[in-house]
C-alpha cells in the first residue's frame, strides 16, 4: 500500500483494495466441521462424548424396533421368544391388529368412513389455512371456522334426516378424540386468550377484574381438576336433560384451561409492543378495536409466536388427561389394548407406547416446524 | 375535565381559529406539568414551540389531539371542543395529523400499507383510491421508490418522511410535529426539515415542537417559548429572535444559538 505523500501522518489511498475470496479453511465441509465441531478443546470433547453416546444408544434401538421386530402375527404367540428367535423386539403385529381401534375407538365399523372424511376435511382446512402462499385464505378461514365445525358435527355425530345414523360420543375414541380435543382447544384458546389478555389490560375495572379472576383461577388449578369439575360437578347443579354431553364438557374444560394460559402468553406479546405504536394509531383516529386488530395484535402475536406454539404443543399433549373423566383418547386406547390377554407379551406395552410417542412427536414436531418456517419468513421480509 | 360544558361543541368562529386552548392545567400526580396555558392558533398559521426539556412543550402538543388528558381548562380544535366523548375525540384526531420524535411507523406493514391503513379503515376509502393518495404524498416527501419496503429497511430520515406522508394521507387540517428531527442522525435532519418547509408553503396549520431555529426562522409565523409548564412568551418570529421580551427567552436563545 503506497502512501502517496511525503508527509509523515497523511495517508491517501491511491487505488481500491482488491476483493479476495475467503480462505479455504473457512468454507466448505472442512471449514464447517472445524467451525462447528472442532473449534475449541471443549468443543472437541463434547463432539467426542456425543459421538460415543450416539454409538452406544442408537444401534440397540434400531435392533429392537426394526431388526428384531415382529411385523405380522395374529396373537401373542408371534411376539414370544422361541428357541429359534431368542430375542424378540418390538411387537408391531399388535399395533397392526389394533390400529383401527387406536384410530376410531368404538366408532361403529360400518360408519368409520365418516371419520375418515372428517380427517380429510380437517387436513384440507389446515393445509389451506396455514399455507402462507395458498390462494384466498379468507375463504379458508371461513371454511375452517364456520363450515368445518358444522360439517364435522353432522358427519361424526350424525344426522338422521340425511341418513347418517347418530353415533353417541361415548363410542368415539382414539386419535379421533385426541384430534378433536386438541383442535377445539387450539382453535378456541387463541381468540379467548386474546380477549382475556386484552381484558386484563382494559381501562374498565370490571372487565379487568373478571379477566384476572378467570385467568388466575383457571391457571391456579390443575387441568385434571378443571376436567373433574366440568364432568363430575356440573351434573350436580344442572338437571340431567340440560347437562351437556360428556365430551362437550371435557372440550369446554380444555378450552377454558388453554385460554387462561394463552391469555398470559398473549399479554407478554402485548407488553412488547412499544407505546408509540398505540399513540401513532390513536393519533390517526383509530377506534380501540381497529387499533388493536390492525396495529397492536399483529405485532404482539408475531413477537410471541414461539410461545403460542409452545402452548399449543403443551395443550396437545395435555389432551391425554381427558382419560380421567372416562373419555377414550388415543393414549387410553393403547392402554386398553395392551391389557388384552390375547396380546400379553413382554414387548407389546413398549411397542404400544412407542407408537403413541411417534404419533405425538410427529404432531408436535410438525407444529414446531411450521412455526419455525413462519418465523423465518417474517424475518426474511425484514419485519421486526 | 372541561370546566364548562354548556357550550361544548359550539363552533368557535369557523374558518378563523384552528386551535384554541383556554386556561389549561395538567398535573402528573403532584407535578404541575402545564400551568394556565392560553393559546389561539389561526387557521393556516405556523407556530414553533421551543424551550428547555421538561418544560411541557410535548405535553401541550399531545393534549391537542388528546393523547394526554388534562384536569382543568378547555381545548377547541376546528370548532370542536375536546370532551370526554370518545366519538368527539376520534373526530378531532382524524383531522389532526401527528408526527412523532420516534417516527412510530407500523413495522409489520410496508411503507405503502402504513400510509393506506388509516384512510382505508378510518375514512373507509376504497383501497385503490387510498393507494393513489398514498403515492401522491410519498412522491411529495420524495420516496415513492420505497413504497413496498418495510420501515426497518429505511434510514431514519426516510422513516420520518414516511411518517409525515402517513399523517398527510388523512388530509388533516392541522399538523402537530413533536420534535421530528431529535432522533435523527445529523446528516438526515435536513431532508426532513426540507419536507416540512415545503409543507409549510401549503397553508396547512402547523404546530411544531423543535429546537431547529434555522427552520423556525424560515417558516414560523409566531414563536412560543415554554418553560416550567408555562408559556413564557408568544411573539412574532422577527421580534422573537431580534428582541425577545422576556429575560428567560433571551437566555435560552443565547444558549441555543451559541
Amino acid at each position: 500500500m503506497a502512501a502517496s505523500s511525503d508527509e509523515p501522518f497523511v495517508y491517501v489511498r491511491s487505488f481500491p483494495a482488491e476483493k479476495l475470496p475467503p480462505p479455504l479453511a473457512a468454507t466448505g465441509a472442512v471449514g464447517w466441521l472445524r467451525a462447528n465441531l472442532f473449534s475449541s478443546p471443549t468443543n472437541i470433547a463434547l463432539t467426542l462424548v456425543c459421538a460415543l453416546l450416539i454409538a452406544w444408544a442408537v444401534p440397540p434401538l434400531l435392533r429392537f424396533f426394526f431388526i428384531d421386530a415382529v411385523w405380522s402375527g395374529t396373537d401373542r404367540e408371534a411376539c414370544l421368544a422361541t428357541p429359534e428367535h431368542p430375542t424378540v423386539g418390538a411387537c408391531w403385529a399388535f399395533v397392526r391388529v389394533w390400529l383401527s381401534y387406536f384410530v376410531y375407538g368404538f366408532y361403529p365399523t360400518g360408519q368409520r368412513w365418516r371419520v375418515d372424511l372428517f380427517f380429510l376435511a380437517l387436513a384440507f382446512g389446515i393445509v389451506w389455512l396455514l399455507r402462507l402462499s395458498a390462494p384466498r385464505r379468507d375463504i379458508a378461514a371461513f371454511y375452517f371456522f364456520i363450515v368445518l365445525p358444522v360439517l364435522s358435527f353432522v358427519l361424526l355425530h350424525g344426522a338422521p334426516p340425511i341418513g347418517l345414523v347418530v353415533v353417541p360420543t361415548a363410542l368415539w375414541g382414539g386419535m379421533l378424540v385426541t384430534v378433536i380435543v386438541a383442535t377445539v382447544g387450539i382453535v378456541f384458546s387463541l381468540p379467548l386468550g386474546i380477549l382475556l389478555a386484552l381484558g386484563r389490560r382494559s381501562e374498565l375495572p370490571v372487565v379487568r377484574l373478571l379477566s384476572v379472576i378467570f385467568i388466575e383461577f383457571v391457571r391456579g388449578v390443575p387441568l385434571i381438576t378443571v376436567l373433574f369439575m366440568a364432568s363430575v360437578m356440573l351434573p350436580l347443579f344442572v338437571p340431567d336433560r340440560l347437562a351437556p354431553d360428556k365430551l362437550v364438557r371435557a372440550l369446554v374444560g380444555v378450552a377454558m384451561f388453554a385460554s387462561a394460559y394463552m391469555a398470559e402468553v398473549v399479554r407478554g406479546g402485548l407488553l412488547a409492543v412499544p407505546r408509540g405504536q398505540y399513540e401513532a394509531a390513536r393519533a390517526l383516529g383509530f377506534p380501540y378495536w381497529r387499533m388493536t386488530g390492525l396495529v397492536i395484535l399483529p405485532q404482539a402475536l408475531r413477537v410471541t409466536l414461539p410461545n403460542i406454539v409452545n402452548t399449543f404443543i403443551g395443550l396437545f399433549k395435555d389432551t391425554t388427561l381427558v382419560f380421567i373423566v372416562g373419555i377414550f383418547d388415543f393414549l387410553r386406547t393403547i392402554e386398553a389394548a395392551r391389557a388384552d390377554p390375547h396380546w400379553a407379551a413382554p414387548t407389546t406395552p413398549i411397542t404400544g407406547y412407542a407408537f403413541a410417542a411417534v404419533f405425538y412427536f410427529v404432531c408436535c414436531y410438525g407444529m414446531s416446524r411450521y412455526a419455525r418456517s413462519v418465523e423465518a419468513r417474517l424475518a426474511r421480509s425484514g419485519r421486526r | 375535565m372541561a370546566q364548562d360544558r354548556k357550550d361544548a361543541g359550539a363552533p368557535a368562529q369557523p374558518g378563523e381559529v384552528a386551535v384554541e386552548v383556554l386556561g389549561l392545567h395538567k398535573w402528573y400526580g403532584e407535578f404541575h406539568v402545564l400551568r394556565d396555558i392560553n393559546l389561539k392558533v389561526a387557521r393556516g398559521e405556523r407556530i414553533v414551540i421551543c424551550g428547555p426539556s421538561g418544560g411541557g412543550k410535548s405535553t401541550l402538543l399531545r393534549c391537542i389531539n388528546r393523547l394526554e388528558d388534562w384536569q382543568r381548562g378547555r381545548i377547541i380544535v376546528d370548532g370542536l371542543e375536546l370532551t370526554e366523548d370518545p366519538k368527539r375525540i376520534l373526530e378531532v384526531r382524524r383531522d389532526v395529523g401527528m408526527v412523532f420524535q420516534q417516527f412510530n411507523l407500523f413495522p409489520h406493514l410496508t411503507v405503502l400499507e402504513n400510509c393506506t391503513l388509516a384512510p382505508i379503515w378510518v375514512r373507509h376509502m376504497p383501497r385503490r383510491e387510498a393507494e393513489a393518495l398514498a403515492m401522491k404524498y410519498l412522491e411529495r416527501v420524495k420516496i415513492p421508490g420505497q413504497a413496498n419496503k418495510y420501515p426497518a429497511r429505511l434510514s431514519g430520515g426516510q422513516q420520518q418522511r414516511v411518517a409525515i406522508a402517513r399523517a398527510l394521507c388523512m388530509n388533516p387540517n392541522i399538523m402537530l410535529f413533536d420534535e421530528p428531527t431529535s432522533a435523527l442522525d445529523p446528516e438526515m435532519v435536513k431532508e426532513v426539515l426540507d419536507t416540512m418547509v415545503e409543507l409549510a408553503t401549503d397553508g396547512i396549520t402547523m404546530l411544531v415542537v423543535s429546537h431547529e431555529m434555522g427552520f423556525a426562522r424560515q417558516v414560523a409565523d409566531r414563536m412560543i417559548f415554554m418553560d416550567e409548564g408555562q408559556i413564557v412568551e408568544i411573539n412574532a418570529r422577527q421580534n422573537f429572535f431580534d428582541q425577545p421580551q422576556h429575560e428567560r427567552t433571551r437566555l435560552f436563545l443565547q444558549q441555543i444559538l451559541h
